[in-house]
């Protein structure tokens, strides 16, 4: 491992880490070139399409294709009995654990269907007006069963089980029945009891959020081709070939090495596509009509059957003493994991007090089951959802103590040294330097006028590190390629790219990056996690080393020198051999021309397992108006400050935390999964499920703290995924300075910002 | 159903292709004429992803049918810069990093240009309503705003100069 406390303390002198150079990538994203999931087509290839279950709960009781074979230019048809059953195994891909059994059951339902939009049925055929016919004529006879989707009415005891199979896990004892609760987890610490005893004030809330959903604007998309001799390709937009590959291979039965997965570039993706829907099913008709099949999702597909993230019911109760000193938590979380086990609760619950120091607390979480899509990952899953809890009942505590807002996080808030919520010994955190921002930042004082009010809030992701491969090679021109296995969703190839430079010492147009395919590069885990930067980084820095090494040995060579003779600065051997000419130097291109005559081409690959991510905090603080008439709520003012460790490249960093806050202020004010009496979803699409616009939005001030993780070569900490924790928060906390009414369930939408003040006026 | 033959210039350049009566702009662009910079994200109107103009006006090529595309000029991304030389909406979106996963640049540089073609000197608020109707899931719109913004600017001083 690097001696990285060195590096970090060199971080003065870095020449490119820390500069806004242009994403290498740029121009072909702003010319129409860059090819995304639905750009490609191969020869030959058909469309395939998908029949989706009408029903939020139904058993499948038969599935008649033969009209749909029959119809000229359909050449497959595929339902659940064309897949293999899987049992119960845990894959980790970077962002969340996934239980391969459910996904294949989420892919292509088998007996029953278990939400609105859940896959029954897929045909290729020679266009997509057949393909469409095709699924018209696939007669399903289905017996409809009650359904149930609200989390508290999922956990009721008379409530429709969705699988008969799922007992509690985690309870005291195993339960006698079934139930759609699959787990419970309990973090807790100190005296509850003896917490509150000792309080001077409580706060109590019960706080609601909706399913949201991560809003992508490229709708999944993939052409996949099994040919004559078993060989699969798959083209596909996700957050990981690697991880496409493994779910392929579980849900088909088929050997790894068979199947090759190529990135495309991706629209979007906030973790939402850290999952597959289509690639096994593209297979699956490739492989029964012997061509290529290209699949590409509606709106309507991606809002019905993919996504998004939990709806939620929460309980805090904080007690404190008189000058603000927290002695007591106890939280409660219920999320909704959709269709099938595995809401971020457990994400939620290590997060919900993480940026607090308190003595007693109980944190209780429960992951429950309903007829809506299966819950995927988005951005910091669960946190931004207990934040909402909490930091709503922090204002609220901040408010009966008479206590600035930042004053009351600051006494609380966790340092170096304090043991996290979670079980960690915080070490190199920034909380307090990112408070301290905030306070001094210009919007925290200006002036409110009417109908305006400020909230502030706070909050918290662990990043991940992982399995990551990065190679470097130099080109005989002295020019370099680094190539990694992670797909670029915003911007990394920019930041490896410039690390790589930094290491070599060149100039970063020098250095073109490159995202390869599952055959063309060593495993890495997904995009995901805020892992990229860090991890990734991580190996392409080491693998830039070790071709800095190489360049050192090669230069010694061509000297004559002892290779500790040689030194490496600004992209030039030096050598330092008295006994020779000090001084003299060598170039990367000059070293390049000759590499054959030297030992053969110069690169190397690294593959490691990061560990030791720097967690991430961020304080925000949003300024509200409302419109007293009509309940809108514009948002007049917003700075958020994150401790990012050392921003690589600070303009991609600041977009991650514009575009965290964008989301999180869709997800305050307007965004929500509505369903019908049915449990049909009624708007699926951007027009009924409404995500901010340019208009909705004023300039997002960031405010990058720089508190080095010294785990890192140049200190970077994990970026896109704590800045969505806040807003929702920071929002609820505004209308509450404004309206002088807590809000606790989520949209705060303009009719139930009128009833609330309606209420208040009587 | 018999195919419609539709003859347009696209880009400056006259095209001819085939389309069923039910085909979009969007799909006859993509499938037909291979331009596939145009996106689709909804296909109801509603994300600006497959924006492009026609005759001098902005429209979302999924509302449009490619049938009506007969005798038109219609702008798409692929015709935005001249040769290698980028349009300064093009620049600037690199410069102030104004995209991140780029899907939805497309369609925001043809709304933008459309912008500046009918508004050299807009307010933040005007560019504000006018991409309204492009939405962008990654950037918080910020960075292109003031691309936009700035990209305005410099083309004023060019027309001055």
């Amino acid at each position: 491992m690097t001696d990285v406390l060195d590096r970090a303390d060199a971080t003065p002198r870095l020449k490119v880490v820390g500069t806004r150079p242009i994403r290498p990538d740029g121009a072909d994203k702003v010319t129409g070139r860059a090819q995304f999931g639905a750009d490609l087509t191969m020869p030959g290839q058909l469309v395939g399409k998908i029949l989706r279950s009408p029903h939020a709960h139904a058993r499948i009781v038969s599935i008649d294709a033969k009209k749909a074979r029959a119809l000229p230019g359909v050449k497959a048809v595929v339902t659940g009995a064309d897949f293999p059953n899987l049992a119960d195994e845990f894959h980790e891909g970077g962002e969340a654990a996934s239980n391969l059994r459910d996904l294949a059951m989420n892919v292509m339902a088998r007996d029953k269907a278990l939400y609105d939009g859940h896959a029954v049925a897929a045909v290729a055929a020679i266009s997509t007006a057949v393909a469409d016919e095709a699924l018209a004529l696939i007669k399903v006879v289905y017996e409809v069963l009650p359904h149930v989707i609200e989390v508290e009415a999922a956990m009721a005891s008379d409530a429709p089980v969705l699988h008969p199979t799922m007992f509690t896990e985690g309870l005291d004892e195993r339960p006698a029945l079934p139930s759609n609760i699959a787990k419970r987890n309990r973090i807790a610490r100190g005296d509850l009891d003896a917490g509150f005893a000792a309080a001077d004030v409580v706060i109590e809330g019960r706080y609601v959020t909706q399913a949201v959903h991560q809003g992508y604007i490229e709708p999944h998309a993939c052409v996949a081709s099994w040919a004559a001799d078993g060989q699969c390709n798959v083209w596909s937009s996700s957050q990981g070939q690697f991880m496409v590959r493994t779910y392929c291979a579980k849900v088909l039965g088929l050997e790894i090495s068979n199947i090759r997965v190529t990135p495309a570039e991706i629209g979007g993706g906030f973790g939402g596509k850290t999952t597959v829907y289509l690639e096994p099913l593209a297979l699956a008709l490739s492989r029964e009509s012997g061509h290529p099949v290209k699949m590409v999702m509606s709106r309507d597909d991606v809002f019905r059957a993919t996504g998004p993230t939990s709806g939620s019911v929460m309980y805090v109760k904080l007690g404190a003493k008189k000058d603000g000193t927290l002695t007591a938590a106890d939280v409660e979380l219920k999320y909704q994991a959709g269709a099938f086990a595995g809401s971020p609760v457990g994400a939620g619950s290590m997060t919900a007090l993480a940026c607090y120091d308190i003595a007693n607390f109980v944190i209780t979480g429960w992951d429950v089951v309903s007829n809506c899509p299966k819950v995927a990952a988005y951005r910091a899953p669960g946190a931004p959802i207990a934040a909402f809890a909490v930091e709503s009942a922090m204002d609220d505590l901040a408010r009966k103590l008479d206590i600035d807002p930042i004053a009351l996080r600051e006494q609380n808030g966790v340092k170096n040294g304090v043991k996290a919520s979670y079980g960690p010994t915080f070490a190199n955190i920034g909380y307090l330097e990112t408070l301290a921002a905030i306070k001094t930042c210009p919007q925290y004082s200006m002036p409110l006028g009417p109908n305006q009010g400020r909230g502030v809030a706070a909050g918290f992701w662990f990043n991940v590190g992982g399995e990551s491969t990065a190679a470097v090679h130099i080109n005989e021109d002295g020019s370099a390629v680094v190539v990694t296995g992670n797909p670029d969703i915003g911007g990394s190839r920019a930041s490896m790219a410039m690390m790589a430079a930094e290491v070599l010492g060149v100039p970063v147009e020098q250095v073109r990056p490159m995202v390869a395919d599952t055959a063309s590069i060593g495993f890495s885990m997904l995009t995901g996690g805020s892992r990229t930067t860090f991890a990734t980084g991580m190996a392409v820095v080491q693998a830039a080393e070790k071709v800095v090494a190489e360049l050192r040995r090669r230069a010694a060579v061509i000297w004559d020198v002892a290779v500790d003779q040689v030194v490496w600065a600004d992209g030039v051997a030096v050598c330092r051999d008295p006994a020779k000419a000090t001084g003299k130097t060598l170039t990367l291109e000059g070293l390049a021309g000759q590499s054959g005559r030297t030992g053969g081409p110069i690169s190397a690959q690294v593959s490691l397992n990061a560990q030791g991510a720097g967690p991430g905090f961020g304080v925000h603080v949003c300024d509200v108006e409302i419109d007293p008439e009509t309940g809108h709520v514009t948002v007049l003012r917003y700075t958020a400050a994150q401790d990012v460790g050392k921003a690589i490249h600070p303009s991609y960093v600041e977009g991650q935390i514009q575009g965290g806050v964008a989301q999180g202020v869709g997800w305050a004010l307007n965004e929500e999964y509505i369903f019908d009496r049915e449990g049909r979803m009624e708007n699926a699409g951007f027009l009924d499920y409404r995500v901010p616009v340019a208009s909705d939005l004023p300039m997002i001030d960031a405010i990058l703290v720089e508190v080095a993780n010294p785990r890192h070569p140049f200190g970077a900490k994990g970026v896109g995924e704590v800045p969505i924790v806040p807003p929702l928060a920071a929002v609820a906390n505004a209308v509450r300075s404004a309206i002088g009414v807590r809000m606790t369930e989520l949209p705060l939408s303009p009719p139930k910002i009128r009833a609330a003040l309606d209420a208040k006026a009587g | 159903m018999s195919k419609r033959h539709v003859s347009a210039i696209v880009n400056g350049d006259a095209v001819e292709f085939l389309t069923d009566p039910g085909m979009t702009l969007l799909d006859a662009l993509r499938d037909e004429l291979d331009l596939t910079g145009s996106k689709e994200g909804c296909g109801s109107g509603d994300c600006g992803a497959c924006s492009v103009i026609v005759d001098g006006r902005l429209v979302c090529s999924c509302l449009m049918l490619a049938a009506e595309a007969q005798d038109r000029r219609i702008e798409t991304i692929e015709g935005m810069a001249q040769g290698s030389d980028l349009h300064p909406l093009q620049q600037k979106f690199l410069e102030h990093a104004a995209l991140q996963c780029g899907f939805c640049t497309p369609g925001i540089l043809m709304a933008s240009k459309a912008l500046l073609d009918a508004n050299p000197d807009p307010t933040e608020t005007e560019a504000r309503y006018w991409l309204a109707g492009n939405l962008c899931r990654c950037t918080g719109y910020d960075k292109i705003i003031r691309a936009v913004m700035d990209a305005a600017a410099e083309m004023r001083q060019a027309r001055v100069s």
